[in-house]
């Protein structure tokens, strides 16, 4: 099976005077698993209704491999999807439902059928073919239709945050499963999820989407930890944005004139730990929180904004002593320290 | 609901003994015409003086009266074939409209249940004379049809608004095209509120007597135009036997389509 690039180049999409799509253009590589990351209404599940053909662009062209797909049925398109419920069919069982897509290529009853039988296998469902869909449980549904999706071999994957019904534990056994999947068959995947930490974990590449626009398209560690934008620093997790001559250099250079990044969990409270080159932020102690594994502490710059420090237990030695109201000083590696490019703070 | 329910006892007998008062006098009007149709005498009468069953062998030994039943048969069930397949078409189209359109198409469709019946009629016929259709099956049945398609929408339209639209999407995107997603997906899932819409429009056709006084004629009278014209011409109590058997017809054909739905 041979997986295939997607591109897509300026797509628009408007309902009324409702942009959902913003000339998005963005190159997926053969075999790449990506993700659209974003808060919901940032068009990220209109992009993907557009990938599959239920949505019609505007104006742009879609692309798989070398083939123009921007005005092919759905039905042709030979795209496996995942959707957020599910949609498996409940007048079919579990055979039946997972055999439907090569009923429908007139693949022959017995090869059908033990194809689907592997397929649920892969997806380790062995026994549960003679169910019927209202008896299974929401971690199994959710492998029926994945199973669904893999055994025409599709060349390319879409998923509409298949994991959102799902509970906490059960949600994190799939993520690693469906990434272990995707290593295995490499299908090309685009994945949809308002979920940072999914992203992070299971992407090849994530593109962060906000109001019809990609804010960037990245490795989950630059994402993280180089965000292009304001939106995007402060989606992917607890982000500090300080304002221009708010921090100041620990060895007395000069101190930075643009807008910082610093992620809670990059602070030290001991200078030693941090370079000479990193940055050091002075305030007033105005809350503190044990959460298990660490502490976090909210500090007021002498500006007035409010920065988030997150300590790991293992190294807060010092933590339960400090008391609201107490002067102290945070420091982060220069490493750890982001500039946002144009923000404004 | 359950608050609404009397507590007090005597407020229950009242309620019930309402009740079925209610019930009474919804089913007694019907069920008057069966001791009717039992009488040996001439006249519609009640009581009967006598019982026999002589109207009933006149009914079945009536030429006419078969060839209406023939037809009023034929054109229920082709009416049903007719108008449910189109019903659904027009409301799975309604449903992904959505919007002002479907609510346009929605008064269109459903135009022809709140008219009066005997405009409808009048204007079929013109519409009908024009095209050389008066007193064919063919007229009538289109007749039928136009009055038995809102009432399978009416059946057909909250069902589809309760179905999972995702599942569409998943068997296109799994190779169906819209008539098997239809047929493979939608009409298994609808196949009650599909039957329920079928027994109305067969009912609705089999019911239908001011477009059939209007169109039909001769040999292709309908049971509902031919009682009305014997009522007219000449009052013995076949009319009662008719009306008798005609509602064991639709009673077992609803309690069948019940038991159905049920098991």
């Amino acid at each position: 099976m041979k997986s295939l690039a997607i591109t897509i180049e300026s797509v628009h999409k408007a309902y009324g005077s409702y942009v959902a799509l913003d000339d998005v253009s963005l190159d997926i590589q053969a075999g790449e698993f990506l993700t659209l990351l974003g808060p919901s209404g940032s068009g990220k599940t209109t992009l993907l209704m557009a990938l599959a053909g239920f949505v019609r662009p505007d104006s742009g062209k879609l692309f798989l491999g070398d083939r123009d797909i921007t005005r092919l049925p759905p039905d042709k398109r030979d795209i496996g999807i995942v959707f957020q419920n599910y949609a498996l069919f409940p007048h079919m069982n579990v055979l039946a439902n997972v055999a439907y897509p090569l009923v429908l290529r007139k693949v022959p009853r017995a090869e059908a059928r033990q194809r689907a039988l592997d397929t649920l296998a892969r997806v380790k469902l062995d026994g549960l073919a003679e169910r019927n869909i209202a008896a299974l449980s929401g971690g199994q549904r959710q492998r029926v239709a994945l199973a669904r999706a893999i055994v025409f071999e599709p060349r390319v994957m879409l998923m509409d945050e298949p994991l959102s019904a799902l509970d906490k534990n059960l949600r994190e056994t799939m993520q690693y499963e469906i990434r272990r999947l995707h290593d295995h068959l490499r299908i090309t995947t685009i994945y949809v999820t308002h979920d940072q930490r999914e992203a992070l974990i299971m992407s090849d590449r994530i593109a962060v989407m906000n109001s019809g626009r990609i804010q960037q398209i990245d490795t989950p560690q630059r994402i993280y930890d180089r965000p292009s934008t304001r939106f995007v620093a402060e989606f992917m997790g607890e982000a500090n944005i300080v304002a221009p001559g708010s921090a100041r250099r620990i060895d007395g250079a000069e101190a930075s004139r643009e807008t910082l990044m610093i992620r809670a969990e990059s602070f030290h409270l001991d200078a030693k730990l941090v370079g000479g080159d990193g940055v050091a932020l002075e305030g007033i102690l105005r809350a503190k929180a044990f959460r298990g594994e660490n502490w976090l502490l909210t500090l007021a710059l002498d500006g007035g904004q409010e920065v988030l420090v997150c300590i790991p237990a293992a190294l807060a030695g010092g933590c339960a002593e400090l008391a609201a109201g107490q002067r102290m000083t945070a420091y982060a590696p220069a490493a750890k320290v982001h500039a946002i490019p144009g923000a404004m703070a | 609901m359950l608050e609404a329910y009397p507590q007090n006892r005597l407020a229950r007998i009242l309620l019930w003994s309402f009740a079925a008062l209610v019930m009474a006098f919804l089913m007694l009007p019907t069920l008057v015409v069966v001791p009717l149709s039992f009488s040996a005498s001439n006249l519609l009468e009640f009581p009967p003086q006598a019982y026999s069953l002589r109207w009933y062998e006149n009914f079945f030994g009536s030429a006419t009266w078969m060839a209406a039943l023939r037809t009023s048969l034929i054109l229920g069930t082709l009416t049903a074939l007719i108008a449910v397949p189109f019903a659904l078409l027009a409301c799975i189209s309604m449903n992904r409209l959505g919007g002002k359109t479907a609510a346009a198409i929605q008064s269109v469709l459903l135009t022809p249940s709140i008219t009066p019946g005997i405009l409808l009629a009048i204007g079929l016929f013109f519409v009908l004379a024009a095209q050389h259709l008066i007193g064919t099956l063919f007229g009538v049945l289109v007749g039928h049809v136009v009055l038995a398609v809102p009432v399978a929408c009416i059946v057909l339209l909250p069902a589809l608004a309760r179905f999972d639209w995702n599942q569409v999407q998943a068997a296109r995107s799994l190779g169906a095209n819209w008539a098997r997603s239809i047929g493979g997906i939608i009409v298994p899932q609808l196949r009650i509120s599909l039957l329920s819409a079928t027994l109305m429009a067969f009912l609705t056709s089999l019911d239908e007597s001011v477009i059939s006084i209007f169109i039909a004629s001769g040999r292709n009278s309908t049971m509902p135009k031919l009682m009305f014209l014997s009522l007219r011409d000449q009052i013995d109590p076949t009319i009662a036997a008719i009306s008798t058997l005609w509602t064991v017809i639709v009673v077992a054909v609803v309690l069948i389509v019940t038991l159905r739905q049920k098991s």
